[in-house]
């Protein structure tokens, strides 16, 4: 009576046969980055040091440090972050809390999705036309800054939208019986519950903010400067460029170096994602419903 | 004007109430006064309009996308498109919904938001309304240790409670109850019941509710809404014991449908 069918037989060969594809596809997906991760860290390894990190680049950048590459990325995000967290959380808090649901909103719903898939060299462009020469900045950390914030501006919207969305409509629903304002309702209920969210959101920003180039190169990340910026005004050396001109631009780099600078730019990257999902780990333990 | 015999002014009066969504009607021809201090019961089937008929009392249409209603609503004698202060109203008229609410935030804060939304920031005071309102809401004993516990994680039944006391917190004047125990155990149904029983006293209740028994347990009158129209409003009695308008309010009454 519990004896297998031929049907039985075939069902399972075949749910065994999927279980292994399926994994396959994984590795398949993990073995890129274990790939990368090794090579660079094998060839890359060696060069860092303490000097690498904080000196200049010599002899026409096939020696030295990294100093000013490593500190214009660091200007270059924190500005670009400071102008697009701000409007980008007051944009979702309106598109979430206040918009009401019509054409219009939908409209601008699909023009911010849209806009996350402008690609990065069309927001560059847009960059030079609108911050370098319309508003005459020049090329500088301004310039480069304002143009990676657009880029990333969508993203933010849409993350922290969504981090407002979690916060069930029941609570707000609550608060508005209870006679309290839209504005009381979102500072007092929705915010303390979704900053967890945004805040993930906006720290996987700047680790995807802090590896853009295309953005950058026209608008104010230099190819080599022997000094550091010293206000938004300025040109700066970003990671980013520095890898692309050194392996391509620049004669004679030892083979090491590209690594050493991939190496270091992917650390900050990975280290900006691993304290974003700590982050979140540690708030969904603290779960409030 | 022409004197009137002095009568109370009715806690809700309504004439030719209708209520759309967008273009699809929810409740039409609702004409009926709540008086003050009663347990005004609402009973009837799912989708008939009860809800939407409680929302218009404090004016959630204002939050609500499409929702529209037509006709005159007073609450406390004025018009509720008359309140300019919105807020105000929905102040006076305290509200629990059918799942429980238990906002993430301490039981003791659940209780003191609506005060601290109306201005009152002393500690003092604060604690006095929280023990009070969470005593009434039979509530009291079981959380006066933990005040600081989140007030979402308490049980179903609890959260209910906290609930209530959350809306006894707005001093309310009308309080709205929507199937208040359709996520809660018989046992804490019966407590809110006593709860509610004692209530009536100070203000007025209308209770929404699709346990007919319920209605008859505890409301004074009772409306019986079908469909998106208000098929009769009588003495809860009067319902039960068969002295009926409408064959309707019979059938459902008697469990012939619905």
């Amino acid at each position: 009576m519990f004896e297998a069918t031929a049907l039985n037989v075939s069902n399972q060969r075949l749910q065994a046969l999927v279980r292994v594809l399926l994994l396959l596809m994984t590795v398949v997906l993990i073995l890129p980055v274990v790939v990368i991760l090794s090579v660079l860290i094998v060839r890359g390894g060696p060069v860092i040091s303490f000097d690498f990190l904080f000196t200049e680049p010599t002899h026409g950048m096939t020696a030295g440090g990294i100093l000013p590459a490593l500190l214009g990325t660091v200007w270059l995000v924190a500005v670009a972050l400071l102008a697009s967290v701000p409007v980008g959380v007051a944009a979702a808090i309106y598109l979430s809390e206040y918009a009401p649901d019509n054409w219009l909103t939908r409209a601008i719903n699909l023009a911010i999705i849209n806009l996350a898939g402008v690609p990065s060299i069309v927001h560059a462009l847009f960059g030079v036309g609108a911050f370098v020469l319309f508003f005459k900045f020049g090329t500088s950390i301004l310039a480069a800054s304002l143009t990676l914030a657009i880029m990333t501006l969508p993203v933010v919207i849409v993350s922290t939208r969504e981090s407002l969305q979690a916060v069930p409509k029941a609570f707000r629903e609550a608060c508005w019986n209870m006679g309290a304002t839209r504005w009381q309702t979102i500072w007092r209920i929705v915010l303390p519950n979704s900053i967890s969210g945004i805040l993930t959101g906006v720290i996987l920003e700047v680790s995807r903010t802090a590896g853009e180039t295309a953005p950058i190169m026209f608008t104010g990340a230099a190819f080599f400067l022997p000094f550091l910026p010293q206000s938004v005004f300025d040109q700066t050396m970003a990671m980013s460029l520095h890898l692309f001109v050194i392996s391509t631009q620049v004669p004679n780099v030892p083979d090491a170096l590209p690594f050493g600078v991939a190496l270091v730019l992917i650390a900050m990257v990975l280290t900006m994602n691993a304290v974003s999902i700590a982050f979140r780990t540690y708030l969904r333990r603290k779960k409030k419903w | 004007m022409v004197a009137q015999p002095i009568t109370e002014v009715p806690e809700v009066s309504v004439r030719n109430l209708a209520i759309r969504y967008g273009a699809k009607p929810a409740l039409s021809g609702v004409s009926l006064d709540i008086r003050q201090r009663e347990i005004f019961g609402i009973v009837g089937p799912a989708n008939s309009g009860k809800t939407s008929f409680l929302r218009v009392l404090n004016r959630m249409d204002t939050f609500t996308t499409g929702m529209s209603f037509e006709g005159d609503v007073c609450v406390g004698g004025r018009n509720v498109r008359d309140w300019r202060n919105l807020y105000a109203l929905r102040r006076r008229i305290g509200v629990v919904f059918p799942l429980p609410v238990g906002l993430p935030l301490s039981v003791y804060d659940n209780v003191a938001l609506a005060p601290r939304l109306a201005g009152v920031d002393k500690k003092a005071e604060l604690d006095v309304i929280v023990e009070r309102c969470l005593r009434r809401a039979a509530l009291w004993d079981e959380v006066k240790d933990r005040l600081k516990a989140l007030g979402s994680l308490l049980s179903g039944g609890q959260q209910q409670r906290l609930t209530i006391a959350r809306a006894l917190s707005q001093k309310p004047k009308l309080l709205l109850l929507d199937e208040f125990s359709i996520a809660v155990d018989p046992v804490t149904t019966m407590r809110i019941e006593d709860v509610l029983k004692e209530l009536r006293n100070e203000m007025t209740v209308v209770l929404v509710t699709n346990l007919v028994q319920q209605a008859r347990r505890l409301a004074d009158r009772t409306a019986f809404f079908l469909m998106g129209e208000c098929v009769e409003v009588g003495d809860t009695e009067d319902l039960f014991t068969g002295e009926v308008q409408d064959q309707r309010t019979r059938d459902y009454l008697e469990g012939r449908f619905g």
